[in-house]
């Protein structure tokens, strides 16, 4: 109950978490909604796993979480449905509070974020959304339109940058790697806090295009060698198993710190989650079975989750909270 | 790579080889297979069930023809059903109205209308010979107004200026006018992003709907969305009379199972598949392909059309021919075919197309560029007589060719002995077929590891 109060912040009219459930219904109304007054039984499972699959929680996620339950029902002895949904609120817990992460923003100085995604994934939004949020926080930020692609990228990120009131760096259709360098070097110069770092959105499948993200990345390191800080990868909420696809291949390019997950606010998703904080785990028990040595040492973390985002308006955007997603899910 | 639904269910149906037909206890188990590979093609769940249900009254009775296994033979059912199903009505753009016809666009927020619309702008300019409007009444999100008539003068049609300032219904309305004083044919109606559940802002879009009396009303999907899609698509064609989809972003890697939900749910053709960014990128759309590529069988056709496109064609008929007579691939014909799969931009794109089996076949086959350009930078330093005749090339000729090259004698040398394989190889194609050359392809194509 701690967290939920440290980030529902005074002033918020409906409130963070009420506009999180109200996101959530279409899916809690299906999920929460099969619990009400009855016995564990074969039918209750099998309702179950309709609604995670309709969830696009996954095949697989879903039969990891329908099979865990059977076993926790047997074992504690479970009785009647309010108890099994207890028990899934505890288990969905487990399984996403790992993709918990708080994002330290004066660690460096500046902290540059590199946002990547497919096209349409609500990247230039994100930006825009973070950069209210860090400025709230008494943060400085710039932007670099990285997105020298796209009709008009660079204009929606000038709206952007004008509506926050903060600089955007830009060139006319540039080197992407290009325009972010030159931004990160007028943050040195005008000592500026955060440097958001837009890109064009990519297929996985466009080799060139993920070659060229690649490229990006390198090139801020030489900017920085640390950088870039953060490396986040922005997902569509109505994503369906795609988005697993999504994470392991740009994780593969650029080595993912983090997800934002936008777009919450439609009506039946939110299980894609499970499937995401499960991937990595399952592919690490593969790898175990195989017998290689170094996922035994060195267990897999999964890609965290830094935000989420649910509608247009600029405050929407807020840290991944497991607790609070679970419970707006089911409770 | 997940697995090919054919590999799936052979495993389950290997037990009951042998038996001649399909029935109740045999596909049991294998529609199960069935309806997990839809579910992880993203395909509706509702969707799923029924299309299941379908499957197995079809299935139930058939004979198992010839040497197909009773796998097989669903399989084929299945995919008999699931193009049935996606196919219709031929999807063209229908514009027999009096000018301008009015062509509405509406989707989700990022499922690509814009792009889209200017797609559509092309394609109105270049394939139906027509004169279009764009007009955005995209006030929400900022510089939507911008992109559009950026893609307007990209494709060169003529753009209808708005402002956020003012309201979608006063916008539209103004462009129709132009577009008939301007004796316009087609007005292409771009809006803005909407959630289906947000009531203000679909009964603005049936506001403008009714204003404009659009022939085609279509309705952008995204191919990468999930279960979801078949609320949306129940939303949407609730509050608009849709006249058909456009699945956009088909060049990625999802399955697109939601091209079947949404087809079902709506009842309406799909008509276009956008891929790729650039403006030419609205394909017509094959229900067939489709249908594998949910299946995860894979878009071998697709594929083809791919290596078509980039290859040129004279050449590579040249080519074929000299396979065809076995003899007389020499070197600079080797020379020619690096140049093409460089031009192919690397194997790589392309074996996301390939079926399963395939895929895993030519997985990790990845063309490095660099050697490539060493590959094709040996061949130019040896004389005309040896790219013709390579068993002149002798230890004195190779250092020759080494030092002209700027390699190591021992890469002139790998060179030759891959080019001797490939030969090979020409001779298996003859035989086998594109199945029997991705097997063999790993190390022998150059640069392919």
């Amino acid at each position: 109950m701690l967290r939920l109060f440290k980030n529902s912040e005074p002033g918020d009219k409906p409130g963070w978490f009420d506009r999180l459930k109200g996101g959530l219904a279409k899916t809690r109304t299906q999920l929460g909604g099969l619990f009400a007054a009855r016995r564990i039984d074969e039918s209750l499972f099998e309702e179950l796993e309709t609604a995670l699959l309709s969830a696009d929680a996954g095949v697989a996620a879903t039969e990891h979480l329908i099979t865990e339950l059977r076993k926790r029902a047997r074992k504690n002895r479970l009785e009647n449905a309010e108890q099994l949904k207890s028990e899934l609120h505890e288990l969905m817990v487990e399984i996403l509070s790992p993709l918990e992460v708080s994002i330290d923003c004066g660690a460096h100085r500046p902290l540059i974020i590199m946002v990547a995604g497919v096209n349409g994934a609500g990247k230039t939004t994100s930006i825009g959304k973070l950069t209210h949020l860090y400025q709230r926080q008494g943060h400085t930020v710039l932007l670099a339109a990285g997105d020298t692609f796209r009709a008009a990228a660079r204009e929606q990120l000038a709206e952007w940058g004008k509506q926050n009131g903060v600089t955007v760096v830009s060139q006319q259709s540039g080197d992407p790697a290009a325009v972010i360098f030159d931004a990160i070097q007028a943050a040195r110069a005008r000592n500026i806090g955060i440097v958001l770092a837009d890109t064009a959105g990519r297929l996985p499948t466009q080799m060139h295009l993920m070659e060229e993200v690649r490229k990006i990345k390198r090139v801020i390191r030489k900017a920085d060698e640390h950088a870039p800080h953060h490396v986040w990868l922005v997902i569509d909420a109505n994503t369906g198993q795609n988005a697993v696809n999504q994470v392991c291949a740009f994780d593969e390019a650029i080595g993912l710190t983090g997800i934002i997950l936008t777009k919450l606010d439609g009506t039946a998703k939110g299980g894609v989650v499970a499937a995401i904080a499960l991937a990595r785990s399952n592919q690490a028990s593969a790898q175990a079975d195989r017998g290689t040595r170094q996922s035994k040492d060195a267990p897999v973390q999964p890609i965290p989750i830094a935000y989420v985002g649910l509608g247009e308006g600029l405050d929407d955007l807020r840290p991944f909270v497991a607790r609070e997603f679970v419970s707006a899910l089911l409770d | 790579m997940l697995d090919n639904l054919t590999g799936r269910l052979s495993r389950v149906i290997k037990t009951i080889r042998g038996e001649a037909r399909l029935t109740e206890t045999n596909v049991q188990e294998a529609l199960r297979e069935v309806r997990l590979a839809l579910l992880e093609a993203d395909v509706a769940l509702p969707v799923v069930r029924e299309f299941v249900a379908r499957v197995k009254e079809k299935a139930l009775g058939q004979d198992v023809v010839g040497s197909l296994t009773p796998g097989q033979a669903l399989v084929g059912v299945v995919h008999e059903e699931l193009t049935a199903l996606m196919g219709g009505p031929s999807a063209t753009l229908d514009l027999a109205v009096a000018p301008p016809a009015v062509i509405l666009v509406a989707g989700l927020q990022g499922s690509g209308k814009t792009t889209t619309t200017g797609k559509l702008a092309k394609l109105l300019l270049d394939g139906y010979r027509k004169k279009p409007l764009l007009v955005s009444c995209d006030v929400y999100r900022p510089a939507a107004i911008e992109q559009l008539a950026t893609l307007a003068a990209q494709v060169g049609a003529d753009f209808f200026p708005s402002s956020t300032a003012e309201k979608p219904l006063a916008i539209v309305l103004a462009a129709l006018d132009h577009a008939k004083r301007h004796y316009h044919d087609v007005l292409l109606v771009d809006t803005a992003g909407r959630l289906a559940i947000d009531e203000q802002m679909m009964s603005e879009i049936a506001e403008l709907h009714d204003a404009l009396k659009p022939v085609e009303t279509l309705f952008i999907v995204d191919s990468m969305q999930g279960q979801d899609a078949v609320n949306v698509a129940r939303a949407f064609s609730e509050a608009l009379p849709l006249t058909g989809i456009v699945l956009t972003k088909l060049d990625g890697d999802a399955r697109g199972g939601a091209a079947l939900s949404v087809r079902q749910v709506t009842g309406k053709p799909v008509k276009f598949a956008g891929v790729g960014e650039k403006l030419n990128g609205l394909e017509v759309f094959h229900p067939e392909r489709m249908a594998s590529r949910i299946l995860g069988m894979g878009d071998v056709l697709s594929l083809v059309e791919e290596a078509r496109k980039s290859v040129d064609v004279d050449e590579a008929r040249k080519l074929a021919e000299k396979v065809k007579r076995g003899k007389g691939f020499d070197l600079e014909d080797f020379k020619q075919q690096i140049a093409q799969m460089r031009k192919m931009g690397g194997l790589s794109a392309l074996v996301d197309k390939l079926p399963a089996q395939l895929a895993q076949a030519a997985q990790s086959s990845q063309v490095d560029e660099g050697r490539m350009r060493r590959l094709e930078g040996i061949i130019n330093s040896m004389t005309p007589q040896e790219r013709a005749r390579p068993e002149l090339m002798k230890a004195s000729r190779k250092r020759r060719v080494a030092a002209g090259a700027g390699v190591t004698v021992q890469e002139v040398n790998r060179l030759l002995t891959q080019f001797e394989q490939m030969q090979k190889m020409m001779k298996h194609m003859q035989k086998g077929g594109l199945q029997k050359m991705m097997r063999s392809m790993r190390g022998m194509m150059p640069g392919v590891r």
